[in-house]
């Protein structure tokens, strides 16, 4: 299949182009730049939630709860247990990236055992039931966070080494998009679809549809704890409650409005988002725009509720969410056909 | 613990308890009737706090002698009706086009009209607590011996109660009612009957809705700081409780939202206080991995 190459050309490309615009990032506003990393950890974010929410269809509020896992993990080693790692290897270019990518898949891993345990109650719930238990599983890791003193508690952790660069974070949004979409693209990732499509008809022709789940899940979790650690070494200072229900809502967003289940739809709207999200913050210091435009623009949730709403009642499969798969829309075809008569499931 | 500090906890947990249950009878309701979770019902209680909030300094000064007690039910009662309209619209508006759409979609939308009220709640009425005037004189009941029961407690229980028992009366008597019933058991033949789904549903969100915005009330009476936010933990909460007492089922909301609502407290009162937040969640978690139905429910079969 030469649609496979292309994958791994643009994974190359991709990681390449990081490490070159890495190399020049010192010319770039340090603003500028943190936008831009930040545009690539939501990258990594949005299309890990599309694996779980849109591939496999299991609609998970508690993103934000992976992230903070794989962030406080993360920056307690690095931070904690730097000293000792460095004098036994030097300090030098090689140890401290060896460092973080260690402490990067260290806090992807604690975050996928999470997974894990997010996973299992999700092969027993459904749509809304899964919704709230995800969100109630990311509210309880906020909580268990907070109470633990050696991280700061409810103070938040500081002092965590600056060590993400455009490389890093672009290199892990490359490696996601590349993983997830290899993944359902190979022979083993239809299953996620069936699973997805009609959950009856996939276990009656002997797809497991529960390793299916899990799977999702685990790895789901793994990239967002890869992105939360990106997160902490880029802003320096995390805070539990910078990884609320409104985090998660942030990502869940990102994914609705690319499309569930299209990677590239996904990418694109995280980029937009982010960018869109920055941009408010000047319009609500315009001073010719009338009061109330402002007032709108700093409360930035007021018009991602309103993206929502109008997203779901004119365009529910998102911008994107018809071009990569053709034919299947948002929920399913089986979905779209028990709810044929008004409320008339049960 | 003495047996005097567990009644005083208990009796605190039963008051909690009496709101949770309040919202969580919208939830059961909704979810009876259409199947889905109606997630800024938390919402709609923030918004009867709000409504109390304004209504009570333009209302009160109009009830003087002996309509002095008349005044804190008009305005519950004006709160609930504000509320119940509030309810019918958001369904008419953002639920009713979607309902023939997937679960998923009305769920997404039910998340933008939570967020939508909490934070156009912030614009409106400011993001700072707001304190919640006194409707009635808040003292402890005399002649209880070692145990603190204060007024609003007492007006909280007695409330509660009296929409309890108006609300079985509405389901269990009425026509209307007796066509939720039919509604939640069989949607289907319920239209083939000649029920109005749109009527009933319309109806249902406005009881639930009202319920919530009274229960708000009640709530910023026993804890008088109010803001826009205020609806999100209690709302998730009372859903625990919903699906405590098995989904759909509306005595079993209101004995769900009593259990939460105690063992919260006596949490509360624990050792692990800190930990009271993610309490309800890991109850949560527990029911649905053991007994998903709930106290009451009843496992239903999935048909193809």
């Amino acid at each position: 299949m030469k649609y496979r190459h292309i994958k791994k050309w643009i994974l190359l490309a991709g990681i390449v182009l990081s490490a070159v615009a890495s190399h020049f990032s010192g010319a770039i506003n340090s603003y500028y730049l943190q936008i831009v990393i930040f545009i690539g950890i939501n990258i990594t974010l949005a299309v890990s939630l599309n694996l779980i929410n849109g591939y496999t269809g299991q609609f998970s509020l508690g993103h934000a709860g992976f992230m903070a896992i794989g962030a406080y993990v993360s920056a307690y080693l690095s931070t904690e247990h730097s000293t000792a790692f460095f004098k036994a290897f030097g300090t030098n270019f090689f140890s401290i990236a060896l460092l973080f990518i260690g402490v990067l898949i260290a806090g992807g891993l604690v975050a996928s055992v999470a997974g894990l345990i997010v996973g299992v109650p999700s092969l027993r719930l459904k749509g809304d039931y899964l919704a709230i238990v995800t969100l109630g599983f990311g509210e309880i890791i906020r909580v268990l966070i907070q109470n633990t003193d050696a991280v700061g508690g409810p103070r938040g952790y500081s002092g965590i080494a600056s060590y993400t660069t455009l490389f890093w974070t672009y290199s892990v949004a490359a490696i996601t998009i590349y993983v997830v979409v290899s993944l359902v693209d190979s022979t083993y990732g239809r299953g996620f679809l069936t699973v997805r499509d009609d959950e009856v008809a996939a276990e009656a022709v002997g797809i497991n549809t529960t390793r299916y789940k899990v799977t999702a899940f685990v790895l789901g979790a793994f990239f967002a704890g890869v992105a939360g650690g990106l997160y902490a070494h880029s802003t320096t200072y995390i805070n539990p409650s910078g990884f609320d229900f409104q985090r998660s809502i942030e990502i869940v967003i990102m994914v609705i409005l690319g499309g569930m289940g299209s990677t590239a739809g996904v990418t694109f709207a995280a980029i937009l988002l982010t960018l869109l999200l920055e941009y408010l913050r000047f319009v609500s210091g315009y001073e010719w725009l009338p009061e109330i435009v402002r007032r709108i623009a700093q409360n930035r949730v007021i018009i991602y509720s309103l993206v929502l709403i109008a997203l779901m009642l004119l365009r529910p499969q998102g911008l994107f969410g018809r071009l990569p798969r053709r034919g299947i829309p948002v929920g399913g075809m089986a979905a779209s056909r028990r709810t044929k008569l008004p409320a008339a499931s049960a | 613990m003495t047996s005097a500090e567990f009644l005083q906890q208990l009796i605190n947990g039963l008051s909690l308890g009496a709101f949770y249950a309040l919202i969580a009878l919208g939830y059961t309701m909704v979810y009876g009737v259409l199947r889905f979770i109606n997630f800024a019902h938390g919402d709609v209680f923030m918004i009867g706090a709000f409504c109390g909030y304004y209504l009570s300094p333009r209302l009160l000064p109009h009830f003087t002698g002996w309509m002095t007690p008349l005044g804190p039910i008009a305005v519950l009662v004006l709160t609930m009706l504000i509320c119940a309209l509030l309810g019918m619209a958001i369904e008419k508006i953002a639920y009713r086009p979607l309902r023939s759409r997937p679960k998923l979609t009305v769920l997404i939308t039910a998340i933008g009209v939570s967020l939508f009220l909490e934070y156009g709640g912030q614009f409106v009425f400011g993001a700072d607590p707001k304190s919640f005037p006194e409707l009635m004189p808040d003292r402890a009941l005399e002649g209880t011996g070692p145990l603190t029961i204060t007024t609003t407690q007492l007006a909280a229980f007695i409330v509660t109660i009296f929409l309890l028992v108006a609300l079985t009366f509405i389901v269990k008597r009425t026509r209307l009612g007796m066509a939720m019933r039919a509604l939640s058991n069989n949607a289907t033949a319920a239209a083939l009957m000649g029920v109005n789904i749109d009527t009933v549903v319309s109806f249902t969100f406005g009881l639930g809705s009202a319920l919530a915005g009274a229960g708000g009330i009640l709530f910023a009476l026993s804890y008088p700081s109010i803001d826009p936010l205020m609806g999100l933990l209690p709302g998730i909460k009372a859903f625990v409780a919903a699906v405590l007492g098995g989904i759909g089922n509306i005595p079993g909301a209101a004995v769900g939202g009593i259990v939460l609502g105690v063992v919260e407290t006596f949490v509360g009162g624990s050792a692990f206080s800190t930990y009271r937040d993610a309490i309800a969640f890991a109850l949560l978690i527990i029911i649905l991995l053991f007994r998903p139905t709930g106290i009451f429910g009843r496992a239903q079969i999935e048909k193809v």
